[in-house]
């Protein structure tokens, strides 16, 4: 029997996606690309494979990624500040762990809750962490808004502080993290995760550790959240402050995830791309269309109509999101007359 | 604390109970939806917020007191029964996570278009009833905070009778109880959905035109819904009395914990106190007080 | 609560004290499994001719929810490599049974011996260090994964590689990974199960679901199986390849089988003995045609009519 349990990523596809993104984007790109579009569209792909682990794949619903993002871009402020000649993965590895520790925390009430319930609790985690984060100027060096610079992008001597720099740091870290996201679904591991999403009493008679696999889930999952986080403070905005990581943020990688497409590692990349491009696209047709009218109170409320749209949209049309149309779509151009 | 201050405590009390009611209103809207259609309603924030602006932008525009009301009661109806056509209909039979997370993104489209129309900035909205204080017994209590309770209180009395006795009600509560029994004895679930979503926006209005009044009419209206959330796991996402009881405990502990543990901490514990005695309350009962059935 | 039964055994009892009197040991031998006749159905387990003890017992077991009894004193000796069937009107408490088994529900009273250890409440986690697999009523497969993932998930109480271990594939994990696999590749040639193993298990017809539910139980290799209602939906086909390999199941690994079964033909031929419930209680027990024949057991049964049953009986 051919079928397999050990799947690699359609290769040639993958490779092409490298190629681009190492070797023609640096070279054909601008830095309003890298800067306004690119690392972004990297820092809310990787967030919105980590939610996917927890909500997609195994099924815990959370509304709190944003926190943990946050968790994260501190965690590895702080750690760079105080601790003197830390190189800077050790910051995003040691970040992350913080994040990991909390996620564990915020994950036991899963252990006793579903659904809408835990998406409440993991509303806590939420609110929680937006407000200790501005309380405490401890965690901002006593910056009385809690903004946090970010520090130079330094890797044995080299120097990642252009733009160019920035987003090839940001595509590195996130091909790498996503390379073992992919790895983690297609282990028993991952498989535990579908067990427990799709039916945990069956999983718990078969011998699926129900408990570790939801609180594995939680740590990896927050881990990775907070690498995007740092990578948003650290890459993208360069400063950042809590109200950056609000509730409309953690909406945000939940719509990603949906649009997207629920547990699929590729719907992350996909969802996040339309995430960003949308409201460039719709501010350039809307001031086309509405001219001086569309100022940027127009275009928010805007993007928040369009957004909104496009989530019940792809609730009702298209459940399995993006994701699951780029198949179709694939399967329909690959199958010519003669092969069908 | 070296001399407690009884009249104090209960001066904080009783404004956290006044707050409470008003976060019932919210937190009752939730439960009619989900009485009746399972759906938990992250919108109802937004369909405040909606009735508010309607009601403020059209007597702003100098419409008499009670034909702004009519207008917005109209709005809201409308808004009601179109979102059970177009967004509750196709999702009948999904996962109540699917239908929770449309509701997530009606939230957006409402709030969008409500200040896309309306505008962003602040409005003032006066009901004609002032702030001022009054004592009882050396407490002092907002005048305020006294109607609307009443008028709150007033709206869970019409409602609770509602359900109990008229015919309407006893549809609802069928169709909350058992959706195939109901469709068996002939109910038209979606009539009564409809009525429902209805239901609920004359309760936004209402409580709309409340927390306008004490907050002003603004985006953070919409947030509203966040503070009703820890009501509704306290009080049991099915029971208007737990919708009640839970804001009620939710609106004087909120109150109660930011004078008294705030100082602790800094202050600002209102934002998430409330839901850390939800967690607490989820880990312990997590059908709530009241609530029937626990929810998948 | 055994009507009838008592007359039928008390004669089979009288021959089986006389063969045992003449001592030989093949006679003896045919009468072990009738010895459990005498011994099951009563608690006076001292009245039967000694033999192994039995793989699982139930042991006056009441299950009640807010006033609805689902089992009341309810006893039940399951010998090893037997196949066993309950059977009952609708709503007699079969599911309940399997549910106590398998630690879903907890009885108000009485224990659950499995192995020779007592449980008030058999720990659901631990199922498969007891031994234990089931298969569910209302199927449930994880429709997430392909058919071979989900056999192959039947092994996931042995697969102690972590998740680091896991993502780099080497070693442990790669070997776990492996013998879990041809495991699942065993029982899937074994069940026949070979076309599409990538597919996704919820797009298989439902008599495959059913057949997908029962390798993922079955890769696990238990001793005990509890199987609820696995040929509810099948066709005569369908239903016939499946009693083949429940018999097969138990021929090959030695399995111990409890099947909650409304088709009556299948039970008669399947099952090495039969246990009637009714409204929680057990009405009979007893070998296939002993229970077919109890004038209790057909009273409890008229009336309800069950398009399933069949006079055929699946040898």
């Amino acid at each position: 029997m051919k079928a397999s349990l050990y799947r690699f990523p359609a290769w040639p596809g993958t490779v092409a996606l490298l190629v681009v993104g190492y070797g023609v984007i640096p070279i054909v790109g601008n830095s309003y690309l890298f800067e306004a579009i690119l690392t972004p569209f990297l820092a809310l792909s990787l967030a919105a494979v980590g939610l996917n682990l927890l909500t997609g794949y195994a099924g815990q619903v959370s509304l709190g990624s944003a926190a943990f993002m946050a968790v994260g871009a501190y965690a590895a402020y702080n750690f760079n500040l105080r601790v003197h000649g830390l190189p800077l993965l050790a910051t995003f590895v040691l970040a992350g762990l913080v994040a990991t520790a909390l996620g564990i925390v915020f994950g036991l009430p899963s252990l006793r809750l579903r659904g809408f319930y835990l998406a409440v609790s993991t509303l806590a985690a939420q609110f929680f962490v937006q407000w200790a984060l501005t309380k405490f100027s401890w965690f901002s060096n006593n910056n009385p808004s809690g903004v946090i610079d970010a520090p130079s992008l330094r890797i044995l001597g080299l120097s990642f502080d252009s733009s160019i720099g920035r987003y090839l740091f940001a595509l590195t870290i996130v091909v790498v993290l996503t390379l073992l996201a992919w790895r983690l679904v297609n282990t028993q591991i991952g498989h535990n995760f579908i067990a427990v999403r799709d039916n945990e009493l069956a999983a718990r008679v078969i011998g699926v550790p129900v408990l570790r696999t939801k609180l594995l889930a939680f740590a990896i999952s927050s881990f990775i959240v907070s690498v995007a986080g740092v990578l948003w403070a650290f890459a993208y905005l360069r400063t950042v402050e809590p109200a950056g990581f609000n509730l409309d943020r953690s909406f945000q990688i939940v719509f990603i995830i949906i649009i997207g497409g629920l547990a699929s590692i590729r719907g992350a990349f996909f969802g996040a791309a339309l995430l960003v491009v949308f409201p460039l696209i719709l501010s350039r047709v809307g001031s086309f269309l509405l001219g001086d009218r569309f100022d940027s109170g127009v275009l928010d409320m805007s993007q928040r109509i369009v957004l909104g749209l496009l989530i019940i949209f792809f609730l009702i049309a298209e459940p399995d999101g993006l994701a699951a149309l780029w198949d179709r779509l694939k399967r329909r151009l690959l199958s010519t007359p003669n092969n069908l | 604390m070296p001399d407690f201050d009884i009249l104090f405590f209960l001066e904080v009390l009783v404004g956290g109970l006044l707050a409470g009611v008003m976060y019932s209103l919210v937190a009752i809207g939730f439960v009619l939806i989900y009485k009746t259609s399972g759906v938990l309603n992250f919108a109802q924030g937004s369909m405040v917020l909606l009735a508010a602006l309607t009601f403020v932008s059209v007597r702003e525009r100098g419409v008499p007191f009670w034909a702004a009301l009519l207008l917005a009661l109209a709005v809201m109806v409308l808004l009601g029964m179109s979102i059970e056509r177009t967004v509750l209909r196709p999702l009948v039979n999904k996962p109540p996570i699917t239908l929770f997370m449309a509701t997530l993104g009606l939230s957006y489209v409402i709030e969008g278009a409500a200040q896309l129309v309306w505008g962003t900035q602040v409005h003032g909205l006066d009901l004609g009833i002032d702030d001022t204080p009054l004592e009882f017994g050396g407490i002092l209590v907002s005048k305020f905070d006294l109607v609307a309770a009443g008028i709150a209180a007033a709206m869970v009395a019409l409602l609770t009778g509602f359900f109990r006795s008229t015919r309407i009600g006893l549809a609802f509560r069928a169709a909350a109880d058992d959706q195939l029994a109901a469709l068996a004895v002939g109910l038209r679930l979606p009539r009564i959905w409809a009525a429902a979503w209805v239901a609920a926006g004359v309760v936004s209005l209402v409580a709309g035109l409340l927390w306008g009044a004490r907050l002003g009419v603004q985006f953070s209206l919409s947030l509203v819904v966040l503070k009703a959330l820890p009501v509704l796991v306290l009080g049991g996402f099915d029971s208007i009395l737990g919708a009640i009881v839970g804001g009620l405990l939710i609106g004087a502990s909120e109150k109660l914990s930011e004078v008294y543990l705030g100082p602790l901490f800094g202050g600002g514990i209102e934002g998430w106190f409330a839901y850390v005695i939800a967690l607490v309350f989820l880990l312990v009962r997590p059908a709530g007080l009241f609530g029937q059935k626990e929810m998948a | 609560m055994i009507t009838g039964m008592n007359k039928q055994l008390a004669s089979k009892d009288d021959y089986l004290s006389r063969v045992s009197k003449d001592g030989t040991d093949k006679l003896i031998a045919a009468a072990v499994p009738l010895s459990f006749l005498a011994g099951a159905s009563t608690k006076e387990t001292s009245r039967s001719i000694p033999g192994p003890s039995p793989t699982l017992r139930l042991e006056s077991i009441t299950l009640s929810f807010g006033g609805v009894t689902a089992l009341a004193d309810f006893d039940l000796a399951v010998a090893a490599g037997e196949i066993r069937a309950i059977i009952g009107p609708n709503g007699a408490g079969k599911s309940s049974l399997l549910n106590v088994i398998s630690g879903i529900y907890r009885p108000q009273r009485g224990q659950v011996w499995i192995d020779g250890r007592k449980f008030a409440r058999v720990p659901t986690q631990q199922l498969a260090g007891l031994g234990i697999a089931r298969t569910f009523q209302n199927l449930a497969l994880f429709k997430g994964l392909s058919v071979l993932e989900n056999v192959v998930i039947g092994r996931a109480a042995v697969r102690h590689a972590n998740f680091l271990e896991q993502i780099v594939g080497m070693g442990r994990a790669r070997r776990e990974r492996a013998e879990a696999q041809a495991r699942a590749e065993e029982i899937i040639d074994f069940l026949d199960l070979r076309a599409g193993p990538d597919r996704l298990a919820g797009t298989l017809p439902y008599g495959l679901q059913k057949r997908v539910e029962f390798a993922r139980a079955l890769v696990a290799r238990p001793k005990i199986l509890l199987l609820d209602e696995p040929m509810a939906g099948m066709t005569a086909t369908e239903k016939r390849e499946m009693t083949r390999f429940v018999r097969a199941a138990r021929d090959e690994f030695g399995t111990t089988v409890i099947l909650i079964e409304h088709d009556i033909g299948i039970v008669m031929g399947l099952s090495d003995r039969v246990a009637v419930l009714d409204h929680g209680r057990k009405i009979a027990d007893g070998s296939p045609g002993a229970v077919q024949a109890d004038q209790a057991v057909i009273d409890a049964y008229l009336g309800v009519a069950h398009e399933d049953e069949s006079e055929e009986v699946y040898a």
